[in-house]
């Protein structure tokens, strides 16, 4: 059984605004039978301020789709149109006190409909960008086109590359095998072999994509040729530079809605708090492995980047 | 069920199968309620009878001649010509398993097997994973009604075939397979042949002994007894390489020392689906139908999958047209029913039940398949209030679903939603 939320439990049972709106001026239809959810939003918007007056939903799906098309409907009524589109699935999510893994795509169905009515209302034709391929980590909803496209992309040759960069693998897991068939066959195509135990190849450095931050290097290779490239910054350049590289990675944190915060330098380690999204999500590791390798790379030295609930222990 | 735990060995259970505090159970094809006299049987065996039974020394013994009792109360209920034909394994998964690989690894040369389209993902999931490694596999469509054509399969039947497995009855629309007929044409090619007869043992009558199949799966929970042990039935002579090494036990078939707990409540629950088989024919056959065809007749836009005239006693499978089966059974577990579905979003994938995808059912009825399983313990008031409380839970979720339209689908005659347009299919 799901682990669903009282509050998404709550819009099941009782959804808010069901049905269709009257005099509704903005229509958003999107899903299939085929896909087992399907969800049309009408709108009613006044066309002297854009904002939105009335919404109702009808949706065809399961508990949390329901759920979600009621949190839409809910959290759209009075904003403007403009506001609205700035309404992302996470927000959907948040305001059901979170979904399931495997269901978020519910909340994002909500906010396809959303830009189909917006689109709808400004005469405008919307087209989804669903990628066409097998659901290969079900946890978040990537499918096999966007594995294989990353692994070519990225030139990337293991299952925990793969997970970095895509997020694929980072939940339950149970998609690790299904992860190396994609790189054993892609790798084929290439002329290489694919290699469980062997140590990840370095990623090229321009080709990062935003959700998934690099690989951790080892130490070892993080720190011998960095060592010798780079002299050796003073105390606050150092906390300077440190800062400035933390900066520069927030916008991706925060487009996943999470955050990250410098709490204190000591020595070689550097303590940092994850917040919103970052916090408690299951690949906060990783990602705490990509901000530590991107702080070696920029220090031109070997730091070690904890959360910052390890500060006690190691003092 | 928690006050189980609590209370010692010499004390009867005294809970009640249908206690109403603890809803309506129709989901007797994922899991059935452990009977309260196979608690009672197994009971003594996890405190003073704790004995191995190998061991030489009467704590041993007594465990020993315990599972002995077990391991012909399901030889009885298989109709098995012998006791030694009972391999206890820990569950229908491991049997299944076992039965494919070692049929493999007894003919390495034979580099084919034969299985259906609509079998348990224990099976499927495992020939899948064979395909990868090599093998030729040979899926066995079905029609709308779940039914398999056998000159499809006399088509593929050939010495290069190591093992044909096809289930007995399919777990979730309940459907009967032929597999007496189809043992004996693999019997007649040389093939050696499988059925995994988890949801059939203890409601349909079987008797192996005048079969030509060479090895059957069963699962303890499916009748009653507890999770964690399960049989492989395996026709002496049968050539066989053991999945588990490492000890004596079963002769040598399957190691690991025995669950004897587990084993002598198989063994309680064998010979009590034995005595209710002819209930279970009769008595849950009829509660089964009343439900179904009092929910036919006011829900409109239903239909049953399968194989009505051939299926199970206990099993009925409705698809309720233009809703999602999540839904239907959220709305159910709040009114204290509990059944399954067939829809993805129960199981985590994204695609309806790949049963309801064999058959053919439309995606209009795929995704709101439900699933009702009966057990001997259900009564005709439960089978009632599910009547009544089904048809409102529908008309809720219809209500807000856009394929639906007042009282009727917003469907064109041609199946397509009317004036439902969603951006992508």
């Amino acid at each position: 059984m799901w682990d669903y939320s009282e509050t998404v439990k709550e819009h099941f049972f009782n959804p808010r605004n069901a049905g269709a709106v009257a005099e509704a001026n903005a229509i958003g239809e999107v899903g299939s039978l085929s896909c087992g959810d399907a969800l049309r939003l009408t709108l009613k918007v006044d066309p002297e301020t854009e904002t939105i007056q009335d919404a109702g939903f009808q949706t065809f799906g399961c508990g949390s789709a329901i759920a979600s098309s009621s949190a839409l409907t809910e959290l759209i009524k009075g904003m403007t149109l403009e506001q609205a589109l700035e309404v992302s699935n996470q927000d959907i999510a948040d305001y059901l006190d979170g979904l399931p893994p495997e269901k978020m795509h519910c909340s994002v169905m909500g906010r396809e409909a959303l830009q189909a009515a917006v689109a709808n209302y400004r005469g405008e034709v919307w087209t989804d960008d669903h990628e066409e391929g097998a659901m290969v980590c079900k946890c978040f909803a990537v499918d096999e086109v966007l594995i294989e496209e990353t692994i070519r992309a990225n030139g990337l040759s293991s299952v925990e590359e793969v997970t970095h960069y895509t997020k694929a693998g980072g939940g339950c897991s149970a998609c690790h095998e299904g992860i190396e068939e994609v790189l054993a066959r892609v790798l084929a195509e290439q002329g290489r072999r694919f290699q469980p135990s062997a140590p990840p190849a370095p990623a090229p450095e321009r080709q990062r994509v935003a959700v998934g931050m690099p690989v951790m290097p080892t130490h070892k290779q993080a720190s011998a040729p960095a060592d010798e490239a780079k002299p050796k910054l003073g105390n606050l350049a150092r906390i300077r530079r440190i800062e400035q590289t933390l900066e520069a990675i927030r916008p991706n944190l925060q487009r996943d809605h999470g955050d990250v915060e410098l709490i204190d330098i000591d020595g070689k380690n550097i303590f940092v708090k994850m917040t919103g999204a970052c916090s408690g999500c299951q690949l906060a590791s990783v990602t705490l492995g990509g901000i530590q390798e991107r702080i070696c790379e920029d220090l031109g030295e070997l730091v070690r980047v904890l959360p910052a609930q390890a500060m006690a222990k190691s003092a | 069920m928690a006050e189980w735990t609590t209370f010692s060995f010499s004390q009867r259970p005294t809970i009640m199968p249908s206690d109403q505090n603890q809803g309506i159970y129709l989901d007797n094809n994922a899991t059935t309620m452990v009977a309260p006299e196979v608690v009672e049987a197994m009971l003594p065996y996890f405190t003073e009878q704790f004995g191995n039974a190998s061991s030489m020394h009467q704590f041993g013994d007594r465990v020993g001649r315990a599972i002995k009792t077990a391991r012909q109360q399901v030889q009885a209920l298989l109709g098995a010509e012998l006791d030694s034909e009972i391999v206890f394994t820990s569950c229908g998964t491991e049997s299944d398993s076992t039965a494919i690989l070692s049929a493999l690894k007894a003919q390495p040369e034979r580099r084919e097997l034969i299985t259906t389209v609509v079998e348990h993902p224990a099976v499927l999931s495992l020939c899948e994973h064979l395909e990868k490694d090599g093998y030729q596999v040979h899926y066995l469509t079905v029609d709308e009604k779940g039914r398999l054509d056998l000159d499809q399969y006399r088509a593929v039947l050939s010495e290069r075939v190591a093992i044909v497995s096809v289930m007995w009855a399919n777990n979730e629309t309940g459907t009967l397979f032929p597999v007496e007929a189809m043992a004996e044409m693999a019997k007649a090619a040389g093939v050696l042949f499988h059925t995994d007869a988890v949801q059939a043992v203890g409601k349909v009558p079987m008797d192996l002994k005048t079969t030509a199949i060479d090895m059957l799966s069963l699962s303890g929970h499916k009748l009653h007894a507890p999770k964690g042990i399960g049989v492989l039935y395996l026709r002496r002579g049968t050539r066989f390489r053991p999945l588990l090494r490492g000890g004596h036990q079963e002769r040598g078939r399957r190691a690991g020392t025995e669950n004897s707990a587990s084993i002598v409540a198989l063994g309680k629950a064998c010979e009590l689906a034995q005595a209710h088989l002819e209930t279970e024919r009769r008595q849950v056959a009829a509660l089964r139908d009343q439900l179904e065809q009092r929910l036919l007749e006011v829900v409109p836009n239903s239909f049953v999958t399968g194989d009505p005239g051939n299926r199970l006693p206990n099993t009925s499978n409705i698809a309720f047209e233009f809703i999602e089966g999540e839904a239907i059974l959220l709305l159910l577990n709040k009114l204290g029913i509990a059944a399954s579905s067939g829809s993805a979003c129960t199981s985590g994938s994204l695609e309806p039940s790949h049963v309801m995808r064999a058959m053919g059912i439309p995606y209009t009825a795929a995704h709101g398949t439900t699933r009702f399983s009966l057990s001997r313990y259900t009564t005709p008031a439960e089978i009632e209030r599910v009547i009544a409380a089904v048809p409102p839970v529908v008309a809720q979720l219809r209500k807000l679903s856009p394929y639906w339209d007042q009282d009727r689908p917003a469907v064109d005659t041609d199946g397509q939603p009317a004036d439902f347009q969603p951006v992508y299919a």
